[in-house]
Protein backbone atom coordinates (compact mmCIF):
# COMPACT_ATOMS: atom_id res chain seq x y z
CA UNK A 1 0.00 0.00 0.00
CA UNK A 2 2.08 2.89 1.44
CA UNK A 3 1.74 6.03 -0.78
CA UNK A 4 -0.57 4.79 -3.40
CA UNK A 5 -2.68 4.06 -1.01
CA UNK A 6 -5.15 6.76 -1.47
CA UNK A 7 -5.10 6.27 -4.97
CA UNK A 8 -6.46 2.65 -4.80
CA UNK A 9 -8.85 4.25 -2.03
CA UNK A 10 -10.57 6.52 -4.34
CA UNK A 11 -10.25 4.52 -7.93
CA UNK A 12 -13.26 3.09 -7.44
CA UNK A 13 -15.27 5.90 -6.65
CA UNK A 14 -13.49 8.30 -9.52
CA UNK A 15 -14.30 5.61 -12.09
CA UNK A 16 -18.70 5.46 -10.64
CA UNK A 17 -18.13 9.50 -10.60
CA UNK A 18 -16.29 9.35 -14.02
CA UNK A 19 -18.54 7.22 -15.73
CA UNK A 20 -21.73 8.47 -14.65
CA UNK A 21 -21.73 12.04 -13.64
CA UNK A 22 -18.79 13.43 -16.12
CA UNK A 23 -19.56 11.69 -18.89
CA UNK A 24 -23.21 12.18 -18.65
CA UNK A 25 -22.81 15.46 -18.41
CA UNK A 26 -20.62 16.19 -21.27
CA UNK A 27 -23.12 13.63 -23.27
CA UNK A 28 -25.56 16.36 -22.49
CA UNK A 29 -23.78 19.22 -23.81
CA UNK A 30 -22.88 17.41 -26.67
CA UNK A 31 -26.56 16.11 -27.19
CA UNK A 32 -27.55 19.85 -26.80
CA UNK A 33 -25.80 21.32 -29.85
CA UNK A 34 -26.84 18.57 -32.53
CA UNK A 35 -30.00 18.58 -34.81
CA UNK A 36 -32.54 16.10 -35.62
CA UNK A 37 -35.68 14.10 -34.54
CA UNK A 38 -35.92 10.83 -33.06
CA UNK A 39 -37.01 9.13 -36.26
CA UNK A 40 -34.48 10.38 -38.22
CA UNK A 41 -31.61 10.38 -35.99
CA UNK A 42 -29.85 13.58 -34.40
CA UNK A 43 -26.78 14.78 -36.01
CA UNK A 44 -24.21 16.90 -34.41
CA UNK A 45 -24.46 20.20 -36.18
CA UNK A 46 -22.54 22.55 -33.26
CA UNK A 47 -25.59 24.60 -33.79
CA UNK A 48 -26.37 26.64 -30.77
CA UNK A 49 -29.81 27.20 -32.27
CA UNK A 50 -31.05 24.98 -29.38
CA UNK A 51 -30.21 27.01 -26.48
CA UNK A 52 -32.07 30.21 -28.28
CA UNK A 53 -35.08 28.52 -29.58
CA UNK A 54 -35.54 26.69 -26.00
CA UNK A 55 -35.37 29.67 -24.02
CA UNK A 56 -37.36 31.48 -26.29
CA UNK A 57 -40.00 28.88 -26.26
CA UNK A 58 -40.13 28.75 -22.66
CA UNK A 59 -38.77 31.92 -20.94
CA UNK A 60 -41.91 31.76 -18.84
CA UNK A 61 -41.62 29.03 -17.48
CA UNK A 62 -38.04 29.93 -16.88
CA UNK A 63 -38.55 32.93 -14.99
CA UNK A 64 -41.50 31.45 -13.16
CA UNK A 65 -39.71 28.79 -11.65
CA UNK A 66 -36.56 30.89 -10.10
CA UNK A 67 -39.25 33.32 -9.18
CA UNK A 68 -41.35 30.35 -7.37
CA UNK A 69 -38.11 29.32 -6.36
CA UNK A 70 -36.99 32.49 -5.13
CA UNK A 71 -40.01 32.74 -3.06
CA UNK A 72 -40.09 30.12 -1.77
CA UNK A 73 -36.06 30.03 -0.34
CA UNK A 74 -37.65 33.49 1.12
CA UNK A 75 -40.60 32.18 2.95
CA UNK A 76 -38.36 29.07 4.33
CA UNK A 77 -35.80 31.08 5.95
CA UNK A 78 -38.15 33.47 7.59
CA UNK A 79 -40.17 30.64 8.72
CA UNK A 80 -37.62 28.49 9.48
CA UNK A 81 -35.12 30.40 11.21
CA UNK A 82 -37.20 31.25 13.70
CA UNK A 83 -37.62 27.88 14.67
CA UNK A 84 -33.77 27.09 14.46
CA UNK A 85 -32.75 30.08 17.38
CA UNK A 86 -35.77 28.81 19.66
CA UNK A 87 -34.24 25.24 19.76
CA UNK A 88 -30.71 26.11 19.93
CA UNK A 89 -31.03 28.36 22.41
CA UNK A 90 -33.89 27.47 24.54
CA UNK A 91 -34.51 23.52 23.34
CA UNK A 92 -32.38 22.46 26.67
CA UNK A 93 -32.00 18.92 26.90
CA UNK A 94 -34.70 18.06 24.65
CA UNK A 95 -33.23 19.86 21.23
CA UNK A 96 -32.42 16.22 19.97
CA UNK A 97 -36.59 15.68 20.33
CA UNK A 98 -37.22 18.51 18.54
CA UNK A 99 -35.42 17.94 15.65
CA UNK A 100 -36.47 14.23 15.48
CA UNK A 101 -39.89 16.00 15.32
CA UNK A 102 -38.96 17.79 12.98
CA UNK A 103 -37.49 14.97 10.43
CA UNK A 104 -40.38 12.87 11.38
CA UNK A 105 -42.03 13.64 8.04
CA UNK A 106 -38.95 12.75 5.86
CA UNK A 107 -39.99 9.63 6.99
CA UNK A 108 -42.61 9.22 4.45
CA UNK A 109 -41.91 9.62 0.85
CA UNK A 110 -41.73 13.16 -0.53
CA UNK A 111 -44.34 12.36 -3.64
CA UNK A 112 -46.72 10.97 -1.03
CA UNK A 113 -46.27 13.93 1.27
CA UNK A 114 -46.88 16.63 -1.82
CA UNK A 115 -50.30 13.87 -2.27
CA UNK A 116 -51.32 13.98 1.32
CA UNK A 117 -51.09 17.99 0.86
CA UNK A 118 -53.24 17.20 -2.44
CA UNK A 119 -55.79 15.88 -0.53
CA UNK A 120 -55.78 18.46 2.19
CA UNK A 121 -56.23 21.01 0.15
CA UNK A 122 -59.17 19.50 -2.51
CA UNK A 123 -61.78 21.82 -2.89
CA UNK A 124 -64.16 19.35 -1.78
CA UNK A 125 -61.57 17.38 0.80
CA UNK A 126 -61.45 17.43 4.58
CA UNK A 127 -60.30 21.32 5.47
CA UNK A 128 -62.07 23.12 2.78
CA UNK A 129 -64.87 20.75 2.12
CA UNK A 130 -66.34 21.07 5.74
CA UNK A 131 -65.56 24.75 6.00
CA UNK A 132 -67.66 25.06 3.20
CA UNK A 133 -70.32 22.93 4.51
CA UNK A 134 -70.47 25.17 7.84
CA UNK A 135 -70.59 28.47 5.01
CA UNK A 136 -67.57 29.93 6.29
CA UNK A 137 -66.03 29.58 3.07
CA UNK A 138 -67.52 31.18 -0.70
CA UNK A 139 -68.10 27.45 -2.43
CA UNK A 140 -66.16 28.66 -5.41
CA UNK A 141 -63.14 29.03 -2.35
CA UNK A 142 -60.08 27.23 -3.66
CA UNK A 143 -56.26 26.61 -3.35
CA UNK A 144 -55.47 23.68 -5.44
CA UNK A 145 -54.10 24.61 -8.92
CA UNK A 146 -52.60 27.58 -7.58
CA UNK A 147 -49.91 29.65 -7.36
CA UNK A 148 -50.19 29.29 -3.74
CA UNK A 149 -50.70 25.79 -3.41
CA UNK A 150 -47.16 25.22 -5.75
CA UNK A 151 -45.31 27.63 -3.57
CA UNK A 152 -46.71 26.40 0.05
CA UNK A 153 -45.70 22.75 -1.36
CA UNK A 154 -42.54 23.55 -2.36
CA UNK A 155 -42.02 25.54 1.59
CA UNK A 156 -43.44 22.31 3.02
CA UNK A 157 -40.87 19.80 1.52
CA UNK A 158 -37.89 21.77 1.91
CA UNK A 159 -38.26 23.90 5.04
CA UNK A 160 -36.33 21.04 7.32
CA UNK A 161 -33.06 21.71 5.19
CA UNK A 162 -33.57 25.18 5.71
CA UNK A 163 -33.98 25.11 9.62
CA UNK A 164 -30.94 22.19 9.95
CA UNK A 165 -27.65 23.72 9.00
CA UNK A 166 -28.64 26.95 10.40
CA UNK A 167 -29.53 25.38 13.28
CA UNK A 168 -26.07 23.76 13.39
CA UNK A 169 -24.61 27.42 13.20
CA UNK A 170 -26.41 28.97 15.89
CA UNK A 171 -26.03 25.93 17.91
CA UNK A 172 -21.93 26.53 17.80
CA UNK A 173 -22.63 30.31 19.01
CA UNK A 174 -20.82 30.51 22.90
CA UNK A 175 -24.01 31.74 24.86
CA UNK A 176 -21.42 33.62 26.68
CA UNK A 177 -20.34 36.00 23.94
CA UNK A 178 -24.34 36.99 24.01
CA UNK A 179 -23.69 37.66 27.17
CA UNK A 180 -20.98 39.68 26.82
CA UNK A 181 -23.00 41.79 24.51
CA UNK A 182 -25.53 42.60 27.29
CA UNK A 183 -23.05 43.12 29.81
CA UNK A 184 -22.00 46.21 27.73
CA UNK A 185 -25.40 47.47 27.66
CA UNK A 186 -26.55 45.78 23.64
CA UNK A 187 -30.26 45.73 23.71
CA UNK A 188 -31.46 42.61 22.82
CA UNK A 189 -32.22 43.19 19.23
CA UNK A 190 -29.08 44.71 19.32
CA UNK A 191 -27.28 41.35 20.25
CA UNK A 192 -29.44 39.32 17.91
CA UNK A 193 -28.34 42.02 14.81
CA UNK A 194 -24.65 42.71 15.79
CA UNK A 195 -23.46 39.09 17.50
CA UNK A 196 -25.87 36.14 16.50
CA UNK A 197 -27.24 36.88 13.16
CA UNK A 198 -23.66 37.59 11.78
CA UNK A 199 -22.34 34.03 13.41
CA UNK A 200 -25.21 32.22 11.80
CA UNK A 201 -24.35 33.59 8.23
CA UNK A 202 -22.65 30.27 6.92
CA UNK A 203 -25.48 28.40 8.48
CA UNK A 204 -28.11 30.67 6.35
CA UNK A 205 -25.48 30.75 3.57
CA UNK A 206 -26.00 26.58 3.90
CA UNK A 207 -29.67 26.40 3.89
CA UNK A 208 -30.26 28.96 0.97
CA UNK A 209 -28.27 26.87 -1.04
CA UNK A 210 -29.46 23.28 -0.22
CA UNK A 211 -33.33 24.55 -0.71
CA UNK A 212 -33.08 26.81 -3.78
CA UNK A 213 -31.66 24.63 -5.83
CA UNK A 214 -33.90 21.48 -5.64
CA UNK A 215 -36.91 24.15 -5.07
CA UNK A 216 -36.45 25.63 -8.14
CA UNK A 217 -35.66 22.37 -10.03
CA UNK A 218 -38.66 20.40 -9.01
CA UNK A 219 -41.35 18.81 -10.99
CA UNK A 220 -43.35 17.01 -8.20
CA UNK A 221 -45.15 20.01 -6.73
CA UNK A 222 -46.36 21.67 -9.92
CA UNK A 223 -47.27 18.53 -11.39
CA UNK A 224 -49.32 17.25 -8.27
CA UNK A 225 -50.17 20.78 -6.68
CA UNK A 226 -50.05 23.07 -9.50
CA UNK A 227 -53.01 22.41 -12.64
CA UNK A 228 -52.28 23.86 -15.68
CA UNK A 229 -51.32 27.65 -15.38
CA UNK A 230 -48.37 26.73 -12.97
CA UNK A 231 -46.14 24.45 -15.29
CA UNK A 232 -42.50 24.61 -14.07
CA UNK A 233 -39.42 23.91 -16.16
CA UNK A 234 -39.02 20.97 -14.23
CA UNK A 235 -42.26 19.61 -16.21
CA UNK A 236 -41.56 20.90 -19.37
CA UNK A 237 -37.44 18.99 -19.07
CA UNK A 238 -39.40 15.88 -18.18
CA UNK A 239 -41.79 16.17 -21.08
CA UNK A 240 -39.67 17.15 -23.52
CA UNK A 241 -37.51 14.53 -22.77
CA UNK A 242 -39.69 11.50 -22.06
CA UNK A 243 -42.95 12.48 -23.78
CA UNK A 244 -41.86 14.34 -27.00
CA UNK A 245 -38.13 12.57 -26.91
CA UNK A 246 -37.11 15.75 -28.33
CA UNK A 247 -33.45 15.40 -26.81
CA UNK A 248 -31.56 18.50 -28.34
CA UNK A 249 -34.44 20.76 -27.03
CA UNK A 250 -34.67 19.12 -23.42
CA UNK A 251 -30.55 19.14 -22.89
CA UNK A 252 -30.11 22.73 -23.83
CA UNK A 253 -33.02 23.34 -21.57
CA UNK A 254 -31.19 21.14 -18.70
CA UNK A 255 -28.02 23.23 -19.01
CA UNK A 256 -29.52 26.31 -19.42
CA UNK A 257 -31.27 25.80 -15.58
CA UNK A 258 -28.13 24.37 -14.51
CA UNK A 259 -25.81 27.30 -15.63
CA UNK A 260 -28.38 29.80 -14.52
CA UNK A 261 -28.48 28.10 -10.74
CA UNK A 262 -24.73 28.25 -10.93
CA UNK A 263 -24.34 31.93 -11.92
CA UNK A 264 -26.93 32.43 -9.48
CA UNK A 265 -25.17 30.68 -6.53
CA UNK A 266 -22.49 32.67 -7.33
CA UNK A 267 -23.37 36.14 -7.37
CA UNK A 268 -25.33 35.65 -4.30
CA UNK A 269 -22.24 33.62 -2.59
CA UNK A 270 -20.22 37.03 -4.07
CA UNK A 271 -22.39 39.12 -1.97
CA UNK A 272 -22.13 37.46 1.22
CA UNK A 273 -18.61 37.99 0.82
CA UNK A 274 -17.90 34.50 0.87
CA UNK A 275 -14.80 34.13 -1.72
CA UNK A 276 -14.91 30.37 -2.06
CA UNK A 277 -18.17 29.17 -2.60
CA UNK A 278 -16.62 24.86 -2.30
CA UNK A 279 -15.54 25.75 0.85
CA UNK A 280 -18.31 27.46 2.17
CA UNK A 281 -20.69 24.37 1.42
CA UNK A 282 -18.22 21.92 2.79
CA UNK A 283 -18.48 23.42 5.87
CA UNK B 1 -41.07 39.44 31.95
CA UNK B 2 -40.75 40.43 28.31
CA UNK B 3 -38.49 38.24 27.38
CA UNK B 4 -40.45 35.45 28.66
CA UNK B 5 -42.84 36.35 26.63
CA UNK B 6 -41.29 36.63 23.65
CA UNK B 7 -39.62 33.25 24.03
CA UNK B 8 -42.97 31.37 25.44
CA UNK B 9 -44.43 32.90 21.67
CA UNK B 10 -41.05 31.33 19.79
CA UNK B 11 -41.95 28.25 21.72
CA UNK B 12 -45.84 27.80 20.82
CA UNK B 13 -44.45 28.76 17.08
CA UNK B 14 -41.82 25.97 16.95
CA UNK B 15 -44.75 23.47 17.57
CA UNK B 16 -46.81 25.63 15.41
CA UNK B 17 -44.55 24.25 12.50
CA UNK B 18 -43.78 20.93 13.75
CA UNK B 19 -47.58 20.81 13.64
CA UNK B 20 -47.71 21.92 10.23
CA UNK B 21 -44.89 19.72 8.96
CA UNK B 22 -46.97 16.50 10.75
CA UNK B 23 -50.36 16.99 8.98
CA UNK B 24 -50.06 15.58 5.94
CA UNK B 25 -48.24 12.62 7.80
CA UNK B 26 -51.67 12.04 10.05
CA UNK B 27 -54.08 12.72 6.76
CA UNK B 28 -52.35 9.93 5.71
CA UNK B 29 -52.41 7.25 8.26
CA UNK B 30 -56.01 8.32 9.16
CA UNK B 31 -56.92 7.80 5.13
CA UNK B 32 -55.59 4.49 5.44
CA UNK B 33 -58.54 3.60 7.35
CA UNK B 34 -61.22 5.18 5.50
CA UNK B 35 -63.98 2.83 4.16
CA UNK B 36 -64.21 4.77 1.03
CA UNK B 37 -66.95 3.84 -1.91
CA UNK B 38 -64.86 5.73 -4.63
CA UNK B 39 -61.90 6.31 -6.05
CA UNK B 40 -61.06 9.39 -4.28
CA UNK B 41 -59.91 9.51 -1.57
CA UNK B 42 -60.64 12.69 0.18
CA UNK B 43 -63.73 12.62 2.79
CA UNK B 44 -63.91 10.55 5.44
CA UNK B 45 -66.53 7.66 5.27
CA UNK B 46 -66.27 5.21 8.57
CA UNK B 47 -63.52 3.13 10.08
CA UNK B 48 -62.05 0.19 8.37
CA UNK B 49 -58.90 -2.35 8.20
CA UNK B 50 -60.05 -3.72 4.83
CA UNK B 51 -56.95 -1.85 3.32
CA UNK B 52 -54.59 -3.47 5.85
CA UNK B 53 -56.04 -6.88 4.98
CA UNK B 54 -55.93 -5.95 1.27
CA UNK B 55 -52.35 -4.78 1.68
CA UNK B 56 -51.11 -6.36 -1.34
CA UNK B 57 -54.23 -7.30 -3.24
CA UNK B 58 -53.12 -4.36 -6.29
CA UNK B 59 -50.00 -6.19 -7.90
CA UNK B 60 -48.45 -3.08 -9.66
CA UNK B 61 -48.25 -1.90 -6.46
CA UNK B 62 -46.69 -4.61 -4.56
CA UNK B 63 -44.47 -5.21 -7.46
CA UNK B 64 -43.31 -1.37 -7.28
CA UNK B 65 -42.82 -2.16 -3.94
CA UNK B 66 -40.72 -4.88 -4.13
CA UNK B 67 -38.74 -3.29 -7.00
CA UNK B 68 -38.23 0.04 -4.62
CA UNK B 69 -36.66 -2.38 -1.67
CA UNK B 70 -34.40 -4.33 -4.18
CA UNK B 71 -32.73 -1.23 -5.95
CA UNK B 72 -32.34 0.38 -2.32
CA UNK B 73 -30.39 -2.61 -1.09
CA UNK B 74 -27.99 -3.06 -3.78
CA UNK B 75 -27.75 0.74 -4.18
CA UNK B 76 -27.00 1.02 -0.98
CA UNK B 77 -24.44 -1.88 -0.42
CA UNK B 78 -22.49 -0.30 -3.29
CA UNK B 79 -22.71 3.59 -2.42
CA UNK B 80 -21.49 2.66 1.26
CA UNK B 81 -18.59 0.53 0.05
CA UNK B 82 -17.68 3.35 -3.06
CA UNK B 83 -18.40 5.85 -0.56
CA UNK B 84 -16.70 4.69 2.48
CA UNK B 85 -13.36 4.04 0.64
CA UNK B 86 -13.53 7.86 -1.14
CA UNK B 87 -14.26 9.04 2.25
CA UNK B 88 -10.86 7.40 3.91
CA UNK B 89 -8.90 8.72 0.64
CA UNK B 90 -9.94 12.40 1.17
CA UNK B 91 -10.81 11.96 4.91
CA UNK B 92 -6.91 10.90 5.51
CA UNK B 93 -4.62 11.47 2.93
CA UNK B 94 -3.08 14.59 1.13
CA UNK B 95 -2.94 13.37 -2.63
CA UNK B 96 -2.56 14.68 -6.07
CA UNK B 97 -6.33 14.58 -7.55
CA UNK B 98 -7.81 15.59 -3.77
CA UNK B 99 -9.10 18.92 -4.83
CA UNK B 100 -10.00 17.35 -7.98
CA UNK B 101 -12.30 14.48 -6.02
CA UNK B 102 -13.95 16.79 -3.86
CA UNK B 103 -14.80 18.86 -6.39
CA UNK B 104 -16.49 16.06 -8.08
CA UNK B 105 -18.07 15.16 -4.20
CA UNK B 106 -19.73 18.59 -4.06
CA UNK B 107 -20.68 18.79 -7.69
CA UNK B 108 -22.86 15.07 -7.22
CA UNK B 109 -24.19 16.62 -4.00
CA UNK B 110 -25.09 19.73 -6.08
CA UNK B 111 -26.23 18.64 -9.49
CA UNK B 112 -29.97 19.35 -9.71
CA UNK B 113 -31.70 16.05 -9.71
CA UNK B 114 -33.39 16.53 -12.93
CA UNK B 115 -29.87 17.61 -14.40
CA UNK B 116 -28.35 14.18 -13.15
CA UNK B 117 -31.34 12.11 -14.58
CA UNK B 118 -31.42 13.91 -17.85
CA UNK B 119 -27.71 13.87 -18.23
CA UNK B 120 -27.79 9.98 -17.34
CA UNK B 121 -30.87 9.07 -19.71
CA UNK B 122 -28.21 11.26 -22.74
CA UNK B 123 -25.98 8.63 -21.67
CA UNK B 124 -28.08 5.56 -21.75
CA UNK B 125 -30.00 6.93 -25.25
CA UNK B 126 -26.10 7.00 -27.27
CA UNK B 127 -24.70 3.97 -25.45
CA UNK B 128 -28.26 2.03 -26.52
CA UNK B 129 -28.43 1.00 -22.97
CA UNK B 130 -31.69 -0.71 -22.12
CA UNK B 131 -33.55 1.24 -19.10
CA UNK B 132 -34.69 -0.74 -16.07
CA UNK B 133 -33.64 -2.21 -12.46
CA UNK B 134 -29.55 -1.51 -13.58
CA UNK B 135 -30.00 1.55 -14.86
CA UNK B 136 -32.11 3.03 -11.54
CA UNK B 137 -29.34 1.12 -9.33
CA UNK B 138 -26.47 3.06 -11.26
CA UNK B 139 -28.28 6.42 -10.95
CA UNK B 140 -29.10 5.67 -7.03
CA UNK B 141 -25.56 4.78 -6.26
CA UNK B 142 -24.14 8.06 -7.77
CA UNK B 143 -26.49 10.42 -6.13
CA UNK B 144 -26.01 8.09 -2.50
CA UNK B 145 -22.53 7.83 -3.39
CA UNK B 146 -21.25 11.69 -2.08
CA UNK B 147 -23.35 11.95 0.96
CA UNK B 148 -21.41 8.75 2.42
CA UNK B 149 -18.37 10.00 1.27
CA UNK B 150 -19.36 13.47 3.10
CA UNK B 151 -20.42 11.85 6.36
CA UNK B 152 -17.72 8.88 6.81
CA UNK B 153 -15.24 11.66 5.72
CA UNK B 154 -16.11 13.22 8.99
CA UNK B 155 -15.57 11.30 10.97
CA UNK B 156 -11.93 9.91 9.47
CA UNK B 157 -10.87 13.62 10.28
CA UNK B 158 -11.00 13.25 13.83
CA UNK B 159 -9.85 9.82 13.33
CA UNK B 160 -6.47 9.80 15.79
CA UNK B 161 -3.92 8.15 13.55
CA UNK B 162 -1.43 7.01 16.70
CA UNK B 163 -4.11 4.16 17.68
CA UNK B 164 -3.64 2.79 13.88
CA UNK B 165 -0.01 2.95 14.70
CA UNK B 166 -0.59 1.24 17.88
CA UNK B 167 -2.08 -1.22 15.91
CA UNK B 168 0.85 -1.75 13.27
CA UNK B 169 3.17 -1.71 15.90
CA UNK B 170 1.62 -4.75 18.13
CA UNK B 171 1.40 -6.60 14.69
CA UNK B 172 -1.02 -5.98 12.75
CA UNK B 173 -1.30 -5.95 8.91
CA UNK B 174 -2.66 -3.71 6.73
CA UNK B 175 -6.01 -5.43 6.55
CA UNK B 176 -6.16 -6.38 10.23
CA UNK B 177 -5.68 -2.27 11.18
CA UNK B 178 -8.65 -1.99 9.00
CA UNK B 179 -10.83 -4.60 10.22
CA UNK B 180 -10.07 -4.10 13.61
CA UNK B 181 -9.04 -0.51 14.66
CA UNK B 182 -10.45 1.70 11.11
CA UNK B 183 -13.47 0.47 10.63
CA UNK B 184 -14.92 0.00 14.26
CA UNK B 185 -13.99 3.88 14.98
CA UNK B 186 -15.27 5.41 11.26
CA UNK B 187 -18.43 3.06 11.51
CA UNK B 188 -21.09 5.55 13.07
CA UNK B 189 -20.26 7.88 9.91
CA UNK B 190 -20.86 4.27 7.85
CA UNK B 191 -24.02 3.41 8.96
CA UNK B 192 -25.25 6.95 8.95
CA UNK B 193 -24.18 7.13 5.32
CA UNK B 194 -25.82 3.89 4.32
CA UNK B 195 -29.19 4.82 6.07
CA UNK B 196 -29.16 8.42 4.47
CA UNK B 197 -27.84 6.28 1.09
CA UNK B 198 -31.35 3.83 1.64
CA UNK B 199 -33.86 6.47 2.64
CA UNK B 200 -32.69 8.65 -0.77
CA UNK B 201 -33.08 5.73 -2.85
CA UNK B 202 -36.12 4.28 -1.61
CA UNK B 203 -37.58 8.32 -1.82
CA UNK B 204 -36.58 8.98 -4.99
CA UNK B 205 -38.88 10.20 -8.04
CA UNK B 206 -36.87 12.78 -9.85
CA UNK B 207 -33.84 11.05 -11.10
CA UNK B 208 -35.87 7.58 -11.16
CA UNK B 209 -38.68 9.05 -13.78
CA UNK B 210 -35.61 9.87 -16.72
CA UNK B 211 -33.71 5.80 -16.20
CA UNK B 212 -36.44 3.71 -15.72
CA UNK B 213 -37.52 2.23 -18.49
CA UNK B 214 -41.41 0.73 -17.87
CA UNK B 215 -39.46 -0.47 -14.56
CA UNK B 216 -42.03 1.47 -11.71
CA UNK B 217 -40.60 1.77 -8.05
CA UNK B 218 -42.99 2.89 -4.96
CA UNK B 219 -43.15 6.49 -5.83
CA UNK B 220 -43.46 6.25 -9.32
CA UNK B 221 -46.84 3.70 -9.31
CA UNK B 222 -47.99 6.55 -7.32
CA UNK B 223 -47.50 10.03 -9.31
CA UNK B 224 -48.89 7.68 -11.91
CA UNK B 225 -51.94 6.86 -10.11
CA UNK B 226 -52.56 10.75 -8.89
CA UNK B 227 -55.05 11.31 -12.19
CA UNK B 228 -57.51 8.09 -11.95
CA UNK B 229 -57.26 8.44 -8.00
CA UNK B 230 -55.00 6.84 -4.90
CA UNK B 231 -55.92 3.54 -3.79
CA UNK B 232 -56.05 3.24 0.35
CA UNK B 233 -53.34 0.98 0.14
CA UNK B 234 -50.91 3.08 -0.62
CA UNK B 235 -51.53 5.13 2.38
CA UNK B 236 -51.40 1.85 4.85
CA UNK B 237 -47.88 1.38 2.91
CA UNK B 238 -46.53 4.79 3.42
CA UNK B 239 -48.01 4.13 7.37
CA UNK B 240 -46.25 0.97 7.74
CA UNK B 241 -42.82 2.48 6.19
CA UNK B 242 -43.20 5.59 8.44
CA UNK B 243 -43.50 3.53 11.60
CA UNK B 244 -40.97 1.16 10.63
CA UNK B 245 -38.39 4.39 9.94
CA UNK B 246 -39.62 6.06 12.94
CA UNK B 247 -38.65 3.05 15.11
CA UNK B 248 -35.68 2.14 13.83
CA UNK B 249 -34.50 6.20 14.25
CA UNK B 250 -35.83 5.89 17.94
CA UNK B 251 -34.14 2.30 18.89
CA UNK B 252 -31.11 3.66 17.37
CA UNK B 253 -30.88 7.02 19.48
CA UNK B 254 -31.93 5.29 23.08
CA UNK B 255 -28.62 3.17 21.83
CA UNK B 256 -26.47 5.68 21.05
CA UNK B 257 -27.32 7.23 24.31
CA UNK B 258 -27.05 4.08 26.28
CA UNK B 259 -23.48 4.17 25.00
CA UNK B 260 -23.20 7.58 25.63
CA UNK B 261 -24.00 7.05 29.38
CA UNK B 262 -21.52 3.77 29.90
Amino acid sequence: MGRRAPYWLALPGWIWLGIFLVVPIAAMASVSLTTGNLIDGFAQTLSVSNYSDAIAKYSTQLVRSLVYGGVATLLMLLLGYPVAYWIAFKGGSRKSMYLFLLLLPFFVSFVLRTISWGFLLADDGILFGTLKGWGLLPADFHVLATTVAVIGGLVYNFLPFMILPIYVALERVDPRVVEAAYDLYASRLDAFRRVVLPLSLPGVFAGVLMTFVPATADPVNAAVLGGTGNTMIGNIIQTEYLVNSNYPTASALSFTLMAVLLIGIFIYARTLGTDNVLEAAAR
Amino acid sequence: MRIRTGDRLLHWYTWLIIGWLSLPIAVMIVFGFNDKKSKSNTSWQGFTLKWYQQLFEIQGLTQALINSIIIAVVSTILATTLGTLLGLAVGRYRFRGKGLTNFLIFAAISTPELVMGASLLSLFVSANAPRGHITIIIAHTLFSLAFVVVTVRARVVVLDPSLEEAARDLGAGTWETFRLVTLPSIMPGVAAGAMLAFALSIDDYVVTSFVNGSDLTFPLWIIGSVKVGIPAQVNVMGTLIFALGALVAVANSVAARRRAAR
